[in-house]
């Protein structure tokens, strides 16, 4: 077996970030629809909603916990494998990391213990208070991680001291760093893919509820919140995902060519694929079906004008694109599903007749899959097209790995990690859907919670849309 | 003023941070299996359910401002200690899982797992600390080129695994004096009872590490020649160490706390003079060692990165004496407890 330290630790980063990237765009969107529900209860008093909101809590509590476990791994992990990386970019890097510790980290963490412990130890408007400390601080953290990924995809703000080996970038303008011409599309487009995550992952509760015939008040409520949301960020995450394969043609050609399998740039207007097979060796997209000139189109407003392909690109800088364009692919269809699905059930749901669509909930009920399979695909498009470099242009993977660590200590370390987050998704599914089957009213609960809980059930029967009524056509207008 | 010079303070004040702050919770969760019944060890681990894990931010934010501040030395100590630092991290996503997943379910076996899980972790995260600094002050074989250049066994020798070993023992004796303070009734006697032999074990222990280091390195004393004053710290720790026995005997144990955390800044204050001006002192040669001024980013960075710091650390500690004050007073179970 070959034990080259490069592919190891590449290996290594693609799992451990990838696996962490399952739970942030979950406590991000999570939070924000618990922002939406509490601020809903203290406005309206409500008790409904607290108590909605309540359950979310353990939710997240739940999720957020297995985040900053595997959190942790990435803060050191590019000092432990990525050393001559590191000593390139500390300057650059460090600074967006440490930002994020003092600005983000803990923000979120302590504010986290009020909300998750502090239900009967504040008030309501502190509870809130920290609900929504809790959303900024992760908002914030998605800011400054988001800036240092995007500053070596487009960097900038900088220059480089030292030769060779010892070569590495300093900042010379920090706001020139922070904004880098991927930075804020990007951010965008990350906070909007976590919105989905979060709202699809209430809808698909929901559903699952309502199906069910189980906590149906709670259900059409929570639902129909996470609804909103899904439809408004579908929408959005498709003008931002535009601007930012308009600003990758112009900042980084080679992956764009990438993501659109471009081989050649001919000499007039380039194709765009809608699906096919980029096939490496012979230089052309197999089995593909694509719209004639809409590449151009989409990125110079008309359909002549060349796009740059692969053809113009050095050879030795060239990123694979069998990866690139299928992930790529996946998450713009991911995207394009978004929109419709939401807009279907958004219009049912104003004609009043979206809970007796089955059919339609059980779709609601699987597609939580798609935002996370769409957040990660867009990850490993945007990362694998970025290839060779580590830092666009300045630096290649191939020279940024540790020199001093042995690649068996590096695949002793993939195998332990791997073993360990297969128990901890177990856990986390075993964990999560434990309390999704408990439903909102815990009836281990304690006095607050049982008594809230019974509040709710009362004003459910009372309710047009109480289980009772569920048979029939809902009121269009009810909330 | 000297920003190589702030930056190492800073981030000593952030591993005082730390030590002080996780280590009460590791302590905790090093004694955790003294405790028995499902009852007593939910409050045990419920004192500092709210409060562990914004304490562990503040290694995240020593781990980042390290990587800002000096990334020469950030890179080559995690990659010399490869190995040592993926078993810290598994202890640390063993420990945030063990908290968070123990009260999940009700089976025994279940239960039994995470407490031993929670306590092991917990154990590991403090000694490897300990080994990490023993090896700062010992030196580690670092090459010109700035890498490791030994293997993993000259990672391993007996004097970074007693100070391992010390560490634990320290975060113990402080666990043990955090727990009385958030305990009441039965469980807070046979707390109580703890705390003799814990400061014992501590006394023989620090008393051990002393000698230790001045007899195989008497160089960590050579800035308290150049700086006298610092003497006046050391005499600080020792006073806040025979303050403890006497703050347990006259029934304060709020003093007795405070007292191990004034005894913790102390180490912590110590161990920096004792590296001062090295960050990794390489055993090869004193001229490969990275120091604050070989190792650092730039001035500009430095001294951005310093405005940073005074931006964000008044709201850093806002939060925690937020927090803190929010969850005051004895541990109770309630229906969001773990
Ligand atoms: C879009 C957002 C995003 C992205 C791209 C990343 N993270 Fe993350 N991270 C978060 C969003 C987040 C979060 C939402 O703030 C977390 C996730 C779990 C949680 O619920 O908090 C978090 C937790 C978290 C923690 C634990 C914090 C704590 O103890 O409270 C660390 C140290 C990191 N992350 C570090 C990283 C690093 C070094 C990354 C890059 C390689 C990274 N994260 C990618
Ligand atoms: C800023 C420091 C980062 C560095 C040095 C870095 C470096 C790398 C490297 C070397 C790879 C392997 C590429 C390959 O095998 O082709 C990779 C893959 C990946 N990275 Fe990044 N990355 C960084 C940040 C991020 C962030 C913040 C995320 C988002 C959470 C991310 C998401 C991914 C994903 C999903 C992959 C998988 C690609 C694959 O499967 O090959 N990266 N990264
Ligand atoms: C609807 C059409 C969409 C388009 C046109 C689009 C476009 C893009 C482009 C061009 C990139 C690469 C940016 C770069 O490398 O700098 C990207 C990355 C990404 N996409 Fe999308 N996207 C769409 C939908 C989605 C959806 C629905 C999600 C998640 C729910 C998503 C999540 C991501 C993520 C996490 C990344 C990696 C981070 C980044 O580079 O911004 N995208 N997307």
């Amino acid at each position: 077996m070959d034990f080259d330290p490069v592919t190891l630790s590449r290996v290594q980063f693609a799992l451990t970030v990838m696996f962490h990237y399952l739970f942030p765009p979950l406590s991000i969107g999570l939070g924000a629809i618990m922002v939406l529900l509490e601020g809903t209860y203290l406005k309206t008093g409500d008790r409904r909603y607290e108590a909605a909101t309540r359950f979310f809590t353990k939710l997240f509590a739940v999720n957020f916990a297995v985040g900053v476990a595997t959190g942790i791994v990435m803060e050191f992990q590019f000092g432990t494998n990525w050393s001559t990386y590191s000593r390139f970019v500390g300057d650059v890097f460090g600074s967006a990391l440490a930002a994020e510790g003092i600005f983000a980290f803990f923000l979120e963490s302590g504010f986290l213990a009020v909300l998750v412990f502090g239900w009967d130890r504040v008030g309501k408007k502190m509870h809130f208070f920290s609900t929504l400390m809790v959303f900024l601080g992760s908002t914030f953290s998605a800011v400054w991680i988001v800036i240092a990924n995007s500053w070596q995809q487009t960097p900038a703000g900088f220059h480089l001291v030292g030769e060779g080996a010892a070569m590495r970038a300093e900042i010379t303008d920090f706001w020139a760093m922070v904004f880098n011409p991927s930075a804020m599309h990007r951010l965008n487009h990350v906070l909007l893919g976590s919105l989905l995550q979060g709202a699809f992952f209430v809808m698909s509760l929901s559903a699952f509820y309502l199906l069910k015939k189980r906590h149906v008040g709670f259900a059409k409520r929570t639902f129909t919140v996470a609804l909103v949301l899904g439809f408004v960020s579908s929408i959005t995450i498709l003008i931002s995902g535009h601007a930012q394969a308009n600003a990758v043609a112009e900042n980084q050609p080679a992956k764009l060519a990438a993501f659109e399998g471009h081989f050649e740039t001919g000499e007039g207007g380039a194709d765009l694929y809608l699906f096919g097979w980029p096939d490496e060796e012979a230089r052309e997209v197999k089995l593909g079906v694509a719209l004639p000139g809409m590449l151009s189109f989409l990125i110079h407003g008309d359909t002549e004008t060349p796009v740059k392909g692969l053809d113009r690109i050095p050879d030795d800088e060239e990123p694979p694109v069998a990866v690139p364009f299928v992930t790529y692919h996946l998450m713009v269809a991911l995207g394009m599903f978004f929109i419709g699905v939401t807009s279907l059930a958004l219009f049912l749901r104003w004609r009043g007749t979206l809970w007796d669509q089955r059919w339609l909930l059980k779709v609601f009920v699987v597609a939580v899959a798609g935002p996370y399979i769409a957040n990660q695909t867009g990850w490993v498009a945007a990362e694998v097209g970025r290839q060779p470099w580590v830092v666009y242009g300045l630096l290649k993977t191939q020279d940024a790995a540790s020199p001093s660590v042995p690649g068996e200590q590096i695949f002793a370390s993939i195998v332990l990690f791997s073993l360990i987050y297969l128990a901890l998704g177990a856990l986390w599914v075993v964990v999560m859907n434990s309390k999704i089957q408990h439903g909102p009213e815990d009836p281990e609960g304690g006095d607050a919670e049982g008594h809230e809980g019974q509040i709710a059930v009362a004003a459910d029967v009372l309710d047009p849309a109480s289980p009772h009524h569920l048979t029939g056509r809902a009121a269009p207008e009810e909330a | 003023m000297d920003l190589q010079v702030f930056w190492f303070g800073l981030l000593g004040v952030l591993v005082a941070g730390y030590a002080i702050l996780d280590g009460f919770d590791l302590g905790v969760g090093i004694l955790h299996p003294l405790v028995k019944g499902d009852r007593e060890r939910r409050i045990v681990i419920n004192s500092i359910g709210p409060l562990w894990d914004g304490n562990e931010v503040w290694l995240v934010t020593f781990g980042g401002a390290l990587f800002a501040a000096f990334p020469e030395a950030y890179a080559t100590f995690l990659s010399a200690f490869y190995l040592p630092i993926m078993i810290l991290l598994f202890a640390l996503i063993g420990r945030a899982v063990s908290i968070e997943f123990r009260s999940k379910q009700k089976s025994r076996f279940w239960r039994r797992y995470w407490d031993w899980s929670f306590a092991f972790s917990s154990f590991m995260v403090v000694f490897l600390f300990g080994v990490a600094a023993g090896n700062a002050i010992e030196g580690i074989p670092i090459g010109a080129d700035r890498e490791f250049a030994g293997q993993l066994g000259d990672l391993v020798g007996w004097y970074p695994l007693a100070v391992g070993l010390f560490a634990a023992i320290a975060a113990a004796m402080h666990g043990a004096l955090y727990l009385h303070l958030k305990t009441e009734g039965a469980l807070q006697e046979r707390i109580a009872a703890w705390r003799w032999p814990a400061f014992g074990l501590f006394l023989v222990a620090f008393m051990g590490v002393t000698i230790a280091t001045l007899a195989r390195h008497p160089h960590a004393l050579r800035n308290f020649e150049q700086y006298p004053l610092a003497w006046v710290v050391v005499a600080l720790t020792v006073l806040a160490i025979a303050n403890i026995p006497r703050a347990i005997v006259k029934g304060q144990p709020g003093l007795a706390f405070l007292s191990s955390c004034g005894t913790i800044m102390g180490l912590v204050f110590d161990f920096g003079m004792a590296l001062f001006p090295n960050l990794v002192v390489s055993s090869l040669d004193p001229s490969f060692s990275l120091t604050i001024r070989n190792a650092s980013s730039s001035e500009a960075t430095l001294a951005l990165m310093r405005n940073i710091a005074f931006l964000g650390m008044p709201f850093v500690l806002t939060y925690t004496v937020i927090v803190y004050w929010v969850f005051r007073g004895k541990t109770k179970l309630d229906d969001f407890s773990y």
